[in-house]
């Protein structure tokens, strides 16, 4: 039997979870949708993407933006996932990684669903988003560690020690079974700039998704080039 | 060297190092901080040794090579003690007048004096000299009395006797004496001193550790460097003061592997200390054991936040690591409680405990008690360490004792606390220099760096080079800090390459904030600071950018177009001989002209016209 012993409000809801639970975890126990990207269930949480921030006000001190995947719970916090200053930052956060990673279907995926339709920066075409997941895996749940961080800001990479595979590399494949960039998303950008997101834009464009006509990967396209992948991932 | 094992001891150990030094009728110091090393004190030291030996002075006077006098726009320093005579710029040829003069004669060796730069008056004695006069030098002012590789010199200006007095007292006394001091983080945040020791004392855990952070690395600063490598024992003193009130038995040194000097000066001081046993198994026969040793960090800028310098420290990747309220007081180093202090702050505790909490108190504001160290740099006539007592306003530091900007150009801004701090404006210069006024008006007190820009200087520009030192630094854990700095740099360098659009402001201001609401650690919450506040006080500058693709400050140099004024050009020929890319055309004689498509304008034409003929245009 586990033991509440702690109450917080989220989103205006009084909910409770125990002591060392971050609010992620309480959150989604109570069907509260914060979206996340470098957190998974069962490996360390890592804080690094920030798109779980939530506004926290705590006692008298001005309300501030954190992660929520990091942040263990207290009595009388009082989080608020949705207002209009974590919406902004997450849709901040979201067109920035996608400028970064547009080719990455989960990049596209987070920027779709935060309503950006025009990305303002420079695009770029990295491929690895810097998760830290598989790292993580490698470490955490396979025993492996076998893979690093190497390189510090933009340089900042995922490798092997020294580029070469170490025989505490058991071949596992963890790393890319776990891994978030290797979906490809959508190919049907048709101007620069603009991501597609269509498939979740079907009253704007109702015509938008036969099913692949765009070459989109989602499930029902019998030709994504990516099929051995994602069934792999199921 | 014999341990010392009392109290009583140390005193009779004192005793016998001021009697042996009271032989010595005159002192010669020779500033050996960083800066002087550049000058070339080192030659100027090696002499003095020579010369002394040779006029068969060396046992009537005493050459003391030590840390930084602060001065360092007039190095290489050498003072004269007991008179304190100073001199400045000191030459090794000038060494043998100084010993014939000052030393045998006692007269003073005029054109080695410090000259005001107003009244061309030579000064004497240092305690008259405008920069010295305004200050109030508590921590620094024990760097020009003692050679740092001697803890008997220490010993002898009164070290250690904090240390004493501190191990009689309970540590809720001394703990509740630093809080009653006011006593605050001099690493920049400026977190009250006594509750962070609080805290760990509270934490539960049979071991925990206190570290030095002396991971300085904003640019133009040099102060934590400075008194580590000048007056290490004070340092020292302070870890063991901190680990006892703690209960702490182990301590580090965090210090950076490009600060050689300091890492020497720290490690001979350590040694030193545990020779004497004031480092150890039961110091001065408290049975309370502590030893410190030193951590070398790589020279990363984030690893001088806490999360970050313990990672660095246990071996890993120096990543900061979320800590909203684990705090590393209650989970650091080898997740054990741990109390991280900036140089300074450690080197304020001896003189509270010996001055008493209530000495303390009086100086500073309200809020914000003691001195500063800030190191002045920048465009200003005076450049160099500068200790005040908080609450001193901006023009004081500035004009007083920086004796106002060099070159007499017109004041513009001051960038206080470094990549993580602000550009503040002329009309903010009235502003008192304490933590919770700076960062109101939207800079920081940081670590204490202070940068004097004059009317040369584009403000723009300034942001752009501070994001691109955090570029560098930002370690890329996290999304905001990664990808929000390099794209705010690339939004900065458009506007400085006349591609800046109209949208550019209010998109930078956007994501400035986004980027200081998410990050993670402490640098990129803080490293939106110097474009928020340069586009606070200097929107016009980024706007004439934008708007007029023109940089008032001419610094700009895609938006700078050099042109040959026909009326004053005398066809000398002197530009097209001086321009190292052939772009000048024309005949003697004749009007010449600059082809824009081969200009790099860097302005080599305009610095030999001798007619004012080419101009920015």
């Amino acid at each position: 039997m586990i033991v509440f012993d702690t109450s917080l409000v989220i989103d205006g809801v009084k909910v409770h979870g125990k002591k060392g639970e971050t609010i992620l975890e309480v959150a989604r126990r109570y069907g509260i949708n914060i979206p996340t990207l470098c957190y998974v269930e069962n490996l360390s949480n890592y804080g690094a993407c920030r798109l779980c921030v939530v506004e926290i006000r705590k006692g008298l001190r001005n309300p501030f933006l954190t992660a929520s995947c990091t942040y263990e719970i207290q009595d009388n916090l009082v989080v608020n996932t949705k207002s209009e200053r974590v919406v902004k930052a997450r849709k901040m956060l979201a067109e920035l990684l996608v400028a970064s990673a547009p080719n990455v279907k989960i990049a596209q995926d987070i920027a779709a669903r935060c309503g950006i339709k025009q990305v303002r920066f420079k695009m770029e075409d990295n491929r690895c988003i810097l998760c830290g997941i598989c790292v993580r895996m490698c470490h955490e749940q396979m025993g492996g560690k076998a893979l690093g961080l190497v390189g510090r800001g933009i340089d900042r990479k995922i490798r092997m020690p020294f580029d070469k595979r170490p025989k505490e590399c058991l071949l596992c494949r963890g790393c890319e079974f776990v891994c978030l960039g290797i979906e490809i998303p959508c190919q049907g950008i048709k101007i620069p700039g603009e991501l597609c997101g269509r498939c979740l834009r079907m009253d704007e464009m109702p015509y938008c998704c036969p099913l692949g006509s765009f070459g989109c990967s989602c499930e029902h396209n019998p030709l994504a080039s990516d099929s051995r992948l994602r069934n792999s991932r199921k | 060297m014999k341990k010392i094992k009392t109290a009583r001891n140390l005193e009779q150990y004192r005793q016998e190092i001021i009697k042996k030094d009271s032989k010595y009728k005159k002192i010669i110091t020779v500033c050996g901080g960083t800066g002087c090393h550049a000058y070339g004190c080192q030659l100027v030291k090696q002499r003095f040794q020579k010369e002394l030996q040779r006029n068969k002075l060396l046992n009537r006077v005493r050459l003391k090579f030590t840390g930084c006098h602060g001065f360092c726009e007039r190095g290489p320093i050498v003072t004269i003690r007991p008179e304190n005579i100073f001199y400045q710029r000191v030459q090794e040829n000038d060494v043998p007048e100084i010993i014939k003069e000052t030393i045998s004669k006692g007269r003073v060796v005029k054109r080695l004096l410090y000259e005001d730069s107003i009244t061309k008056e030579k000064i004497v004695h240092m305690e008259e000299i405008p920069f010295y006069k305004f200050q109030k030098r508590l921590v620094l002012g024990q760097n020009g009395l003692l050679e740092p590789d001697k803890i008997q010199d220490y010993i002898a200006v009164g070290g250690y006797s904090a240390l004493v007095k501190a191990l009689k007292l309970s540590s809720e006394k001394i703990i509740e004496i630093i809080k009653n001091s006011g006593l605050r983080g001099r690493g920049g945040a400026g977190f009250p001193t006594g509750r962070k020791w609080e805290f760990c004392r509270e934490a539960e855990g049979e071991i925990k550790y206190v570290i030095c952070n002396c991971d300085e690395g904003d640019p133009g600063a040099y102060m934590d460097r400075s008194l580590l490598e000048g007056n290490p024992h004070s340092v020292i003193e302070g870890m063991i003061i901190g680990a006892f009130a703690i209960g702490a038995k182990e301590g580090y040194i965090y210090v950076r592997h490009e600060y050689p000097l300091a890492c020497r000066n720290a490690q001979i001081a350590i040694n030193q200390a545990r020779q004497l046993g004031l480092l150890g198994k039961d110091i001065l026969g408290s049975e309370f054991d502590f030893d410190i040793k030193i951590g070398k960090g790589g020279g990363a800028f984030v690893c001088g936040e806490s999360t970050a310098l313990i990672a660095s420290l246990e071996g890993r990747v120096g990543e900061p690591r979320d800590k909203q309220h684990l705090h590393t007081t209650e989970s650091g180093l080898w997740g054990k409680p741990t109390n991280i202090n900036n140089v300074e702050t450690w080197a304020n505790v001896p003189l509270i405990i010996n001055k008493g909490p209530e000495w303390f108190y009086r100086i500073g504001t309200e809020k914000s008690k003691g001195t500063k160290i800030f190191s002045l740099v920048g465009k200003v006539k005076n450049t160099g360490l500068v200790e005040v007592p908080m609450g001193m306003t901006l023009r004081e530091i500035i004009f007083d004792i920086g004796g106002g900007t060099s070159d007499g150009k017109e004041f513009k801004a001051v960038q206080t606390g470094g990549p993580s701090g602000g550009c503040l404006p002329a009309e903010s210069l009235d502003l008192s220099v304490d933590y919770e006024q700076l960062s109101a008006a939207g800079s920081m007190m940081g670590s204490g760096g202070m940068i004097v820009m004059d009317e040369t200087t584009c403000m723009v520009d300034v942001a752009k080079y501070f994001l691109n030192f955090l570029k560098e630094e930002s370690c890329g854990k996290c999304l905001p800090c990664r990808e929000g700095i390099k794209r705010m740099l690339e939004i900065v360098t458009d506007i400085t390459e006349g591609r800046g659009a109209e949208d550019s402001l209010a998109l930078l201001e956007e994501l400035a904030t986004v980027v200081a609401d998410t990050s993670l650690c402490g640098l990129g919450k803080t490293a939106p600071n110097p474009v928020l506040s340069t586009l606070r006080y200097f929107r016009n500058e980024y706007e004439n950018h934008v708007r007029n693709r023109k940089c008032p400050a001419e610094v700009c140099a895609p938006l700078l177009r050099y042109v040959i004024l026909a009326d004053c050009c005398k066809g000398c020929g002197l530009c097209m001989k001086a321009c190292p890319y052939n772009a000048i055309s024309g005949r003697p004689k004749e009007v010449y002209t600059i082809n824009q498509d081969i200009c790099t304008k860097c302005g080599s034409c305009r610095s030999v016209c001798k007619f004012s003929a080419i101009v920015i245009g």
